[in-house]
Formats: structure tokens, C-alpha cells, sequence
């Protein structure tokens, strides 16, 4: 019962907060709605004796992640007030659609009773000790994949963004240190009255 | 708690980590390579994919990683389906790269390993695995897509593909959730077992449709085509023909996969969606098209239509369906490269990609203008090309299956898209050239595949039993 109020608290102020990231006229105030449904969602994963997703949660998603979202909507210059009137065109429309897959989804879901995987047999673990033990073991597939999908991010981040400008002065140490005395002064001899010549 | 590992025959993968060891290779050659590599990093990708194709012809059927990995002969196909595609277009790209004066790895290196994606896909025997190779794959097309920075079409193409594209991947997600919930296990076996003993459950059921609209996306199947036509013309060309060809093999060997190994008890629920898919498409294909002045995007809703009628094929649930599949695949690769590869020879210097900038080729280029010709005529499906033959396969299976409504169907659309291909066949004929038009240099790489991919068209078209047996040998893991 306890647990049920709890799940029900955590919930809705996920959905709220959802519905806030998407609807607030600040910016900054979404990304700080998202972060508030990350921290709701840590809960709810505590709930289901998750505890460590729910600790990666929060230093993952919201340590990291959604500040650098809150970075990087911070430095960019977008007009959104003119990217919210072009997507009221599209409200209606979309209100509808999204109301009838609502509608449908509950209509579906609504009485089904999900099993859930059979508890594996054995000593009890910690939830710590068994996902390390099975993501380095069976689902050891899986995680080289995942390391490639975040090279190819890597690569796809520095790709669009790297640009070498010309005309921009680097430094260049190793040409620095490589400079003699014989190409780097001039010795000129200066006639008294008439200055220096270049 | 022992620790397991689960049975790992890298053996059978092979070819994934030789393409995954080339990725890496040439992403630390573009770093310290000498002036000038970009050509070389291509030829390079080229063989290490052409090894990789020959080790896939000669390795034999296994599993890897507790059924994670499955190499069989509808894999081993599909990845040979891909390694051609993906060859051919890294060849063509080679023209595109020169005039953008690009001299780094990067652009292979994302090809690449868009390519591993599309063979993970092909060989996943497992919901996770799929849905791993299928953004392994969609995010370096995303990347490639976006790749001409300064060119507002090709970002915007970038911007929409990776954001539609996300939404697709949520819905796959929570499909292959609501399974999981449903059935206890992300493997296609095990969940078979599970449905297989009557546990189904209108969840399972939402999981699946979620599942295919999640894949259909990336087929671009309408109702999910919305992205395709402004990704394509804002593309760069060769990545156009790339993420033309590769996308639709891999995510049809993934559809074949999901429904024939993990759903096949709910056939019954599949199949008329399937069928509906299919009808979409074919509509939109031969309809929307019609309307088009843009060639890449003509060519956007062409694959739209080519992929109703593959969907076609799917969905007559028999061993000669399947088979036209395959076989009508294989045609599309070679037919789209073809059509690019002409797109791509003649969009430089001022000539865009508008219909109206093909006028006259013919008078100027008969050769080039003869093979988009035979390119154009195989897609309506006009014998005795390779496009015919697919088509008539796929027919043949419908009829069979007893579709005739969607037979009739078919074959009306297909009259209403050939308006379109000839089209381009008559402004080429019979349109007097502009003053100094097609001046352009006819080089090694464009001839090369030009050759090649109308060979195939004419030989395919008049002796389609190598083709036959080739497809009917690898569908026979499903029946």
C-alpha cells in the first residue's frame, strides 16, 4: 500500500514534469523539468529494488547529460518563439493523433498482466553484482556494440563540428623551437640620418 | 554466483570484426596518413569489404553468443547484398569526394561502420542486438546525411532523419519492451517458444505492431516514408545511393527475421498490416512521385514504391515470396546505384538534380543517356531488364498466395509509375540540350560502375536463374 502511494507520487510528478519539458516558454525551464522527471524516474527505479540504475540515473542523466543540455541550449542562439508558432500549425493535428494512440495504448494495456522474466535461481546477488556479471558475460555482444555506436557518435560529433579556418594563427611549438639565430635575426647596418629601411 | 560465458564462436563472425578492425584502421590512417589518401582510404575499405565478402561466402552456418549471433544462409545473402551495395557506392563516392576536396578517413570510416550495423542487423538473433545494429547503422547514415556543412538542404536532411529517426527507434523500443514484459526474453527463439504456447496477450500483440513500424520507418514504408524525400534530395548524392540501398537490405533481413523466427505464430496478426504497409506504399510510390521535378526526390518515392512491392513479396508467406524478396533486392541495389551514379556524374558544375537539367543527354551523351534509360526502364519493370524480373516474381507469389486484389493492385501502380521513369527517358530523347551542357568529364569510377550495374540490368533480365536459385538457397532457414 505504502509502496503503491509512493509509485503513484513518483509517477505523477514524471508525467508533469514530461508534460513540462515540453510546454514551458523557457527553455532553461524545460531542461529543468527534464531533470526533475530523471530524478522522479531514480525513484521509481528504487521502487523496483533497482538501486543501482537508479544511482546511474542520477549521476549519469542528471549529473551529466542534462547539464550539458542546459550548456548547450544556454549558448545557442535559437529563436524559439519563432519555432513554437510554426509548430502551433501542427497542434491540432497532433493533439489528435497523439489522443487516439493515448486512447488506444490504455485501451490495449489496460488489464494485462505482465509476468515479467522468471527470477533466476541461486545465492541472491546484489543488483550491482549481477548486471556487471552478466554485461561482461552474456550480454557481452551487446556492450562491444554499444562501445561502437559511442565511437561513431565521437567521430559524427568532431566530423560536423571541426572546422579549420583559414587565416586563424596557431601556434606552432615545434616550428618555434625549430627557429635559428640565422633565419630568425638580421643584423642591418643603420646609416646615421636616415633610419632603417625594411 | 558462477559466472557463465555464453558459447562465443568468433569464428562465425569473422566478417563483423574484420569490417569493425578496417573501421578502426582507416579512422587512424586518415589521422597520419601522407597527402592525398582519401582515394587511397577508399580503395583501401573497398578490398577489406571485398575480404570480408569472401570470408562470408566461405564461412559456415553457427551461432555465436548464446544465439545473440546467427550466421546462415539468408545472413550470409543479405550480407552479400550489402558488401556489393556498399563497395559500389564507396567507389562512386570517390568523384564526390574529389570535387569536395576531401582528403580525409572519416567519410569511410562512418560507411563503414554503418555497413557493421546492417550485418549485425542481418545476423541478430536477439531484440538488443538488433536494436544496437540498427543505431549502429542509423547513426552514421545520420552523420552522412549532414555531411555538406554549409549546405542548408544537407543539414536540414541530417536534422530530419536523425530526429524522425529517433522517434522510429522509440517506437521499436517500446514494442520490444512490451515483448519482453510479455514473453520474458529478448531472444527470437525463446519468445517464438513463449507465444508459441498460446501466451498471447494484446500487449504482445501492440509489441509487435510497434516493432514493424519501428522497422518500417527505416524502409521508409508508408505511412512512415515522411522523411524519405527531403532526406534524399538534401543528401549528398553518394550518400543518397548509399543510404538508398544499405538501410532497406538491412532493415528487411531484420524484418524477416523478427516476424518468421520470433513471430511466426502471430501471422495472422502481422499479415494484414503487412499487407496494408504494402498498399500504402505502392500508392505513394507511383502517386506522389508523378508530381516530382526533383530527380533525388523522384527517386525518394520510387524506393517507396519498390519497397510496396517487396513488402508484396513479404507478405504472399510463402517459399517463392520470400524468394522474389531476395531476388527483387539484389535488382533494386544495382538499379539505384546505377540511377545515382548517373545522378551524381551529372549534378556538378551548375547542373543540378531537376529533372529539366537531363534535357537532351542523349544528344550529347548517348551512352550515359542509353544506361539511365535502362536503369529508368528497369525500375517500371519493362522487359527484358532485371526490374521486370523481380516484379513478375513478386507477382507470380501474390497470385500464388491468393492476393489477387493486391496483385491487381499492384500491377495498376506500377503502370501509373512508369509514366514517371519515361518521363526522364523522353526529356533525355527528345528535349533539345542547353547551350554547353554535359561537358563534363567522364571518369574511371562512374564508368566502371555504369558498366557493371547495366551488365547486371541486361543479364539478370534475360538469364534470371542464377538469381533464382541464389535467392531460392538463402530463404531456406524459414520454411
Amino acid at each position: 500500500m505504502a509502496a503503491d502511494l509512493v509509485f503513484y507520487f513518483f509517477s505523477v510528478i514524471v508525467v508533469g514534469a514530461a508534460l513540462g519539458v515540453i510546454v514551458s516558454r523557457n527553455q532553461v525551464h524545460s531542461v529543468l523539468f527534464l531533470i526533475l522527471a530523471f530524478f522522479n524516474t531514480a525513484g521509481l527505479f528504487v521502487l523496483l529494488q533497482a538501486e543501482f540504475l537508479a544511482a546511474l540515473l542520477v549521476i549519469v542523466y542528471m549529473g551529466a547529460v542534462a547539464v550539458l543540455f542546459l550548456f548547450v541550449v544556454m549558448m545557442l542562439d535559437v529563436d524559439f518563439e519563432e519555432l513554437r508558432r510554426g509548430a502551433m500549425q501542427h497542434l491540432p493535428m497532433g493533439i489528435a493523433v497523439g489522443a487516439v494512440l493515448l486512447v488506444e495504448f490504455i485501451f490495449i494495456l489496460n488489464g494485462v498482466h505482465v509476468d515479467g522474466p522468471a527470477q533466476a535461481a541461486g545465492v541472491p546477488v546484489t543488483n550491482t553484482m549481477a548486471i556487471g556479471q552478466l554485461m561482461y558475460t552474456r550480454f557481452l555482444f551487446p556492450f562491444e556494440i554499444a562501445s561502437l555506436i559511442l565511437l561513431v557518435a565521437l567521430i559524427g560529433a568532431v566530423v560536423l563540428t571541426l572546422r579549420k579556418r583559414k587565416g586563424v594563427k596557431r601556434q606552432d611549438i615545434s616550428s618555434q623551437i625549430a627557429r635559428t639565430r640565422e633565419e630568425a635575426v638580421k643584423l642591418v647596418q643603420v646609416a646615421s640620418g636616415e633610419g632603417a629601411k625594411p | 554466483m558462477p559466472v557463465q560465458m555464453p558459447d562465443i564462436n568468433l569464428v562465425t563472425m569473422l566478417p563483423e570484426i574484420l569490417i569493425a578492425i578496417l573501421g578502426l584502421v582507416v579512422l587512424l590512417k586518415s589521422a597520419w596518413g601522407d597527402e592525398n589518401r582519401g582515394g587511397k582510404l577508399v580503395l583501401m575499405a573497398i578490398a577489406g569489404v571485398a575480404a570480408a565478402a569472401a570470408i562470408t561466402l566461405g564461412s559456415g552456418n553457427g551461432s555465436s553468443f548464446g544465439g545473440f549471433f546467427i550466421n546462415d544462409p539468408f545472413a550470409r545473402a543479405m550480407k552479400l547484398l550489402m558488401f556489393l551495395a556498399t563497395a559500389l557506392v564507396l567507389f562512386m563516392s570517390m568523384a564526390f569526394m574529389k570535387r569536395n576536396k576531401y582528403d580525409g578517413g572519416e567519410y569511410q570510416v562512418l560507411t563503414l561502420m554503418a555497413l557493421l550495423g546492417g550485418m549485425i542487423m542481418a545476423s541478430a538473433g536477439d531484440f538488443i542486438v538488433l536494436y544496437l545494429g540498427l543505431e549502429l547503422m542509423s547513426l552514421s547514415i545520420y552523420v552522412l546525411a549532414a555531411w555538406n556543412r554549409d549546405d542548408v538542404r544537407s543539414n536540414e536532411a541530417g536534422l530530419k532523419y536523425f530526429v524522425l529517426g529517433s522517434m522510429a527507434s522509440g517506437f521499436l523500443l517500446y514494442g520490444i519492451t512490451l515483448i519482453y514484459g510479455t514473453t520474458g526474453t529478448t531472444v527470437f527463439t525463446g519468445v517464438a517458444t513463449a507465444l508459441g504456447h498460446g501466451h498471447v496477450t494484446s500487449a504482445t500483440v501492440l509489441g509487435v505492431v510497434l516493432v514493424l513500424a519501428g522497422l518500417s520507418f527505416k524502409v521508409a514504408a508508408a505511412p512512415f516514408h515522411m522523411w524519405a524525400p527531403d532526406v534524399y534530395e538534401g543528401a549528398p548524392t553518394s550518400v543518397t545511393a548509399f543510404m538508398a540501398v544499405l538501410p532497406k537490405v538491412a532493415a528487411f533481413a531484420a524484418i524477416f527475421r523478427v516476424l518468421l523466427i520470433a513471430f511466426p505464430s502471430l501471422h495472422s496478426h502481422w499479415n494484414p498490416l503487412l499487407q496494408l504497409v504494402a498498399l500504402f506504399s505502392l500508392a505513394v510510390g507511383a502517386i506522389a512521385a508523378i508530381a516530382q521535378t526533383n530527380i533525388k526526390r523522384m527517386l525518394a518515392y520510387s524506393s517507396i514504391g519498390h519497397v510496396g512491392f517487396i513488402l508484396l513479396g513479404l507478405t504472399a508467406h510463402s517459399g517463392l515470396g520470400y524468394q522474389s524478396v531476395v531476388a527483387y533486392l539484389a535488382i533494386y541495389i544495382f538499379t539505384n546505384v546505377g540511377a545515382f551514379a548517373v545522378i551524381l556524374l551529372l549534378n556538378r558544375e551548375g547542373v543540378g538534380d531537376e529533372v529539366a537539367d537531363y534535357k537532351g543527354l542523349a544528344h550529347k551523351r548517348p551512352m550515359v543517356a542509353f544506361l539511365m534509360a535502362l536503369f529508368m526502364f528497369s525500375m517500371a519493370g519493362i522487359p527484358p531488364l532485371a526490374g521486370f524480373m523481380g516484379k513478375l516474381y513478386v507477382f507470380m507469389a501474390a497470385i500464388q498466395s491468393g492476393m489477387m486484389a493486391l496483385a491487381i493492385a499492384g500491377v495498376l501502380f506500377s503502370a501509373i509509375g512508369a509514366f514517371y521513369y519515361l518521363r526522364i527517358v523522353k526529356v533525355m530523347y527528345f528535349d533539345q540540350p542547353a547551350e554547353g551542357a554535359f561537358a563534363m568529364p567522364l571518369d574511371l569510377p562512374a564508368r566502371a560502375i555504369l558498366a557493371v550495374t547495366g551488365v547486371i540490368m541486361l543479364f539478370w533480365g534475360l538469364f534470371p536463374g542464377s538469381l533464382l536459385a541464389w535467392s531460392a538457397a538463402s530463404i531456406k532457414v524459414f520454411l
